[in-house]
Order: structure tokens, then sequence, then C-alpha cells
């Protein structure tokens, strides 16, 4: 297992929070460590969490952090090697035959290679950072697979050859915990749990990532979010939504609308569900914030 | 022998393996240079190598930290009571923020005379060697008749909706360039998830051991399926009938289960389950089949608002009730009236072989 304990000048899980910080992602201790030790040891980060708790935007923090590009893999049902590791370019294969006639063409070239996220992060990992986000959307195919990807970090195009990764790749996985994931690959990782954050580290995060609120308004709203989370919603308001709500709230306050009916009026930024808004409809007085400043 | 510095760690992940915790060996090795490299300044830098490193399991978390904090630094806090792998009891929607128990009834609900000792027994065990083989029956059939969906995958076939691209170039290769045969792309099918909720309450009691037999049957016969059950409470059994032994996997449920023969709050328990988006989540697209008389205390607003949003996410919702035997069943409570147009069927769920009946014909009446 290769270690780097130093990677872009931050060599301890302090250093990588300080640096997340100047990235504008305010993380926890815990997830500053487990980011740490994935960098250092070499090995994927696997984040799990609630929807809407930041996976992805520590991911691009991380990666904003270490100077990289971020190269994006979404997951979903039936996902495989052609949409997320390469695939040849047919027709213009076929093409490249029809006008070579007799003569001889190379049809399996750099030129006809479709370079998916897998293979791009592999050929240049010094650069890049691979998200593969929402794991758990994906099915058990194409966790085999991954396994198979992850723990060598090298893959065989049969018509080439072999290609692999000078360093280990940085990856970040991130899942939703709509399913279980299989043990081998939560194995493989470095895990952290991301939970929702406590109610003064949330304010800042509004504050940080919202330049117009203020901190009354945003100790209120988180307030209030709190509140909601703690009723049984279909889609409980995530810290976007948070810093959202504290947005067009003090937007629509500027516009003239006084404290409690600003809230009101942008609630549909909190809540996007219709079965949530009319179950809350009775209780939302007691929930609103009463007053900002 | 090892180095006296890293003893601790590897007879902490002795320990850990020695409560059911599986942790392979490179993760041990990855556990130790996790520590070297924080430092480490504290315990909390070790418990965070550890919890970051070990793969521990969500639901385990407070199982770990009891033990860690026994290994580490010597205090025995009373560990939560758990027994092999936790079950979701779905309380509190919040952590942290105490038990919201949903409360029981005044007296057990009972109902029908009760058989003398020697009848019922002499029927048990009739009925035992009878559900056996009918469940067998079932196991066997189950894989090819539960009901399936179109998957996103695609496979090779002659006939198809999509060019499958990759094989006629291939072909095309190999006959200098030319295209004759057009080779075709299907899609897959797979097994929809099934999910049971059973209740388990005093009304149902006589039934519960059947009931969970085949609920172990089913478990082991699908790969996309989820059980819970219904009473006071809500549970999630679906790790206890993970064990190929069915005897075993009833031991588990009935140390998971707390509420067995108590109080029916059925709408409350669905609430429950709705409430958390994993579990709601469990239920999207699949085949949801209810196991209960609904008989129940409360109010019938909260089971019909459940089943109401269930349906809408379910592909079919069946009720079976022990009470529904044959064709001109009327159901006589309020609540299961007003249920009756948010279910695709209402039927009969009396013995084993009705449920077992109904289950394989699933797809088919849909």
């Amino acid at each position: 297992m290769a270690v780097r304990p130093s990677i872009a000048g931050i060599n301890s899980p302090d250093g990588l929070r300080s640096a997340l910080v100047g990235a504008q992602y305010l993380a926890d201790e815990g997830l500053s460590t487990a980011a740490y030790l994935a960098l250092a040891l070499g090995k994927p980060l696997l984040l799990e969490g609630a929807p809407g708790v930041g996976k992805t935007e520590a991911a691009k923090a991380i990666g904003a952090v270490l100077g990289r590009n971020i190269i994006r893999l979404q997951c979903f049902e039936g996902i495989d090697a052609a949409a997320a590791l390469y695939e040849w370019n047919y027709t213009r294969q076929m093409l490249a035959i029809r006008q070579a006639g007799n003569e001889y063409v190379n049809i399996y070239g750099d030129e006809f290679l479709l370079a998916r996220p897998m293979l791009e992060a592999l050929r240049s990992p010094e650069s890049t950072v691979l998200l593969i986000d929402e794991i758990d959307r994906s099915d058990h195919e194409f966790e085999a697979f991954l396994l198979e990807f992850l723990s060598d970090f090298q893959i065989s195009i049969p018509e080439t050859g072999t290609v692999r990764a000078a360093q280990p790749p940085v990856v970040v996985l991130t899942s939703n915990r709509t399913r279980d994931l299989h043990e081998a690959l939560r194995r493989r990782c470095v895990y952290h749990w991301i939970d929702y954050p406590d109610a003064a580290l949330e304010a800042e995060i509004v504050m940080t990532r919202a330049s117009s609120v203020v901190r009354a308004t945003a100790e209120a709203v988180v307030a209030a979010v709190t509140r909601l989370r703690a009723e049984p919603l279909a889609k409980p308001p995530g810290v976007a939504e948070t810093v959202e709500w504290a947005e067009a709230a003090t937007l629509l306050h500027t516009q003239g609308n006084p404290w409690p009916q600003a809230f009101r009026k942008a609630i549909g930024v909190a809540l996007k569900d219709h079965d949530d808004l009319t179950f809350m409809q009775p209780k939302l007085e007691a929930v609103l914030p009463s007053e900002a400043a | 022998m090892l180095p006296r510095a890293i003893e601790p760690f590897v007879n902490f992940v002795s320990l850990l393996r020695a409560h059911g915790f599986a942790v392979a060996p490179d993760q041990t090795n990855g556990f130790i240079e996790a520590i070297g490299l924080l430092g480490p300044r504290h315990m909390a830098d070790i418990n965070r190598a550890a919890l970051a490193m070990l793969s521990i399991p969500k639901e385990r978390t407070a199982e770990f930290d009891a033990l860690f904090r026994a290994f580490f630094m010597g205090q025995t806090v009373a560990a939560p009571a758990v027994s092999g792998d936790e079950d979701e009891e779905v309380e509190a929607f919040e952590p942290g923020d105490g038990e919201t128990d949903v409360p029981e009834g005044e007296e057990i609900e009972e109902s029908g005379a009760e058989a003398t000792i020697a009848e019922s027994l002499s029927q048990r065990r009739f009925a035992e060697r009878d559900e056996s083989a009918v469940l067998r029956e079932f196991a066997r059939h189950a894989p090819s008749r539960l009901p399936r969906r179109l998957s996103y995958r695609r496979m090779s076939a002659r006939h198809g909706d999509t060019l499958h691209m990759r094989k006629a170039l291939r072909e095309a290769v190999q006959r200098d360039g030319e295209v004759f045969t057009l080779p075709e792309l299907r899609r897959k099918t797979r097994q929809r998830r099934v999910l049971l909720l059973i209740d388990v309450s005093g009304s149902m009691k006589d039934q519960t051991d059947a009931t969970l037999r085949f609920a172990h049957t089913l478990a082991q016969s699908t790969d996309r399926f989820e059980a819970f059950t219904l009473g006071t409470r809500l549970t999630r059994i679906t790790p206890a009938l993970a064990p190929k032994n069915s005897d075993e996997a009833l031991d588990r449920t009935s140390r998971l289960v707390a509420d067995f023969d108590g109080g029916t709050r059925i709408g409350d328990a669905l609430q429950a389950f709705l409430a958390v988006p994993r579990f709601a989540g469990f239920a999207r697209g699949s085949a949801v089949i209810v196991l209960s008389d609904g008989l129940e205390r409360g109010e019938p607003n909260a089971l019909i608002d459940a089943v109401w949003r269930l349906s809408r996410m379910a592909w079919r919702v069946d009720w079976l009730s022990p009470l529904a035997q044959g064709a001109d069943y009327v159901p006589q409570t309020e609540a299961l009236s007003a249920l009756r147009p948010y279910l695709n069927s209402l039927s009969d769920g009396s013995d084993t072989q009705a449920i077992c009946h109904h289950v394989l014909n699933l797809a088919r009446a849909a």
C-alpha cells in the first residue's frame, strides 16, 4: 500500500480541515480525519449519509483543495462498462474500414476510443479526482466491476492492452444508503458517515455560502430546519435547502415582506414535497422562526 | 511476536471479531497504518481511525463505542442489549430524540373461542406436516413465478429493440467491412422486490408461527425481499431471516421482535414505516403484501392514509386477511372497508396454502 503522508502540502487532518474552509466547505473532525486517511493511504473514500447532507460537495471541495479536476461518474441502475469505462466509436470505425478499402487501417487506435470517466481518471491520476456519485443506485453487477477497478487501478482493453495508473488516483464514492453496499466494497474503502451538522456549524455554513444572510437570520433558519427534521417527512430538508431558504427569505425581506411572511412564502425552498407541505400546514406556525433580527 | 506498541490494537480487532464484527486482516493493517499517520494524539484519533478503516455497520455504532470504551478505557458501560444483527426499530425520527413509543392498548385483543390443549396440539401436528410440504412446493416454484419487471441492462437477442453495435462491428471486421446480419439487444427482466408486512398482534397469534416460516421461505427464494412486523411497533426482520435454517431464523426473529401478541396499532406502525425514507424506498415499485386481519385499536384515519400513500408508491398492495375466506367476504370494520378501494386485492390469508397460492399468482393477477 503506497503511503503518502503529505499531499499537496497537506500533512494532517487539521491541515485538510483548514484547507477545506478555504474552499468554502466546513468539515467536522470526523470527515477531515477520514478524508486525510484516504488520501494518505491511497484508498478510496466512501461517504454515506442522508440526501442533502453535503457528500458530493465534500468531494468537490477535496478536489478544489488538491488543485485537481473532478471527473464525475453518476451511477444509475444498469450502468455498465460501456458507460463507465470506455466505448469504441463504432460508426467511425465502420466508416474507416469502408474508406480504407483494400489498405490497412488500425481501427483500434486512440482516435476511435471514447474514454469514459474511469478511464480518464486512470490516464491522468495525478491531476484528477474521480467522483463516483450515488453508488447505491447501481446494481450488483456494477459493484463487482468496481471492486476489480478499485483493487488494482488498472483495466485491460482486450484490443489494445492494459492501462495502468502510475499512482493510485483519488477516488471518492458517495451513497444515500437506499440499499446496503457489498461488504467487499466497503472493506476496500475508508468509510465515513456524514450526519446533519449541529446548529452552530450549520449556521456557519449558511453564512459562508450565502453572503447576504446575517447571523441572526441564519440561526433562526437553522433552528426552524432542526424542528422540521424532527418531523416524519418524506423529504427532510438538507443543508443546501437550509442555505437556500435563508437566502430566499433574506431576499424577500429586502423586498418589503416582514419576517414571518418572508419565511412562509419561501417554504417551498425548504420543503419540496406536496405531501410534506400538507402535513406541515397545521404545524407551520410553531415551526417557523417568528422573527430574525 | 508483535511489537508491544501495536499489540493492543490487534487485540482490539480480535475483540471486535469475537462480537461478530467482520474485520479482514488487511483492514487491521490499514487501521494500524492510520493510527501511525494520525499521531495518535488522543483516544479520539484511535476511535476515528477504527470507524473509518474497519467498516463498522452504521446500526452497530453504539455497540462498537461500548466495546471501545470497555477495552481502551476500562469502562464497563452497560452496552445496549443487542443480539446478533440489530434490527431497525422505528421509534424516533431524529437520532438522540428519545423514544416516541406508540402507546399500547389497555388489554390484549383476543377473539374467538379457545380450543382445548389436546385439540390444538393434534391440529398443529397435522398442520405442520402439511405446511412444510406446502412451503417446499412454494420454494420450488417461486423463482419462476414471482412478478418480474424490466431491467435497465440489455442482452443479446435475436429480436430486440436496439442494435447491438459492438457485435455488429466485430462481425463486420471479420467480413471485410460488410454487415450481413443485424444483431439486436433486448432488455433483461429481473424479479420485483417483495415487501412483506406481518401483523404479529394478539388477534393474529395463531398464525404468527406459520407466517414467519412462510416469510423465511420467501426470503430464501427471492433476491430482493424485505420483511417487517407490525404490532405496537415496527421491526425490520429481514436480517433475521437470512440464515438458511428456518429454526435458527425464527429464533433470531423472536429475539428481535418485542411486541408479539400485544395490542394492534397497524396504522401507526405503517406511518412509522413511511416516515423513514429508507424504508419507504423499499416499497417503491415493489409487490407489497400485508398479512393482517385489520382489527385494530386507534384511529382508522392513520391506517387509511398510510395505505393510500403505500398504494401510490408500490406496484401492487395485496391485503391477506384470515377473516376473508370465501368469495362473499365483506369487511366488517370501518377501516378495512374504507381501505378497500386502495388495495389491489383483499384475499384469503387464513393458512399457508392460501397465502402461497396467492403469492405465486401475483404476476398473473396484474
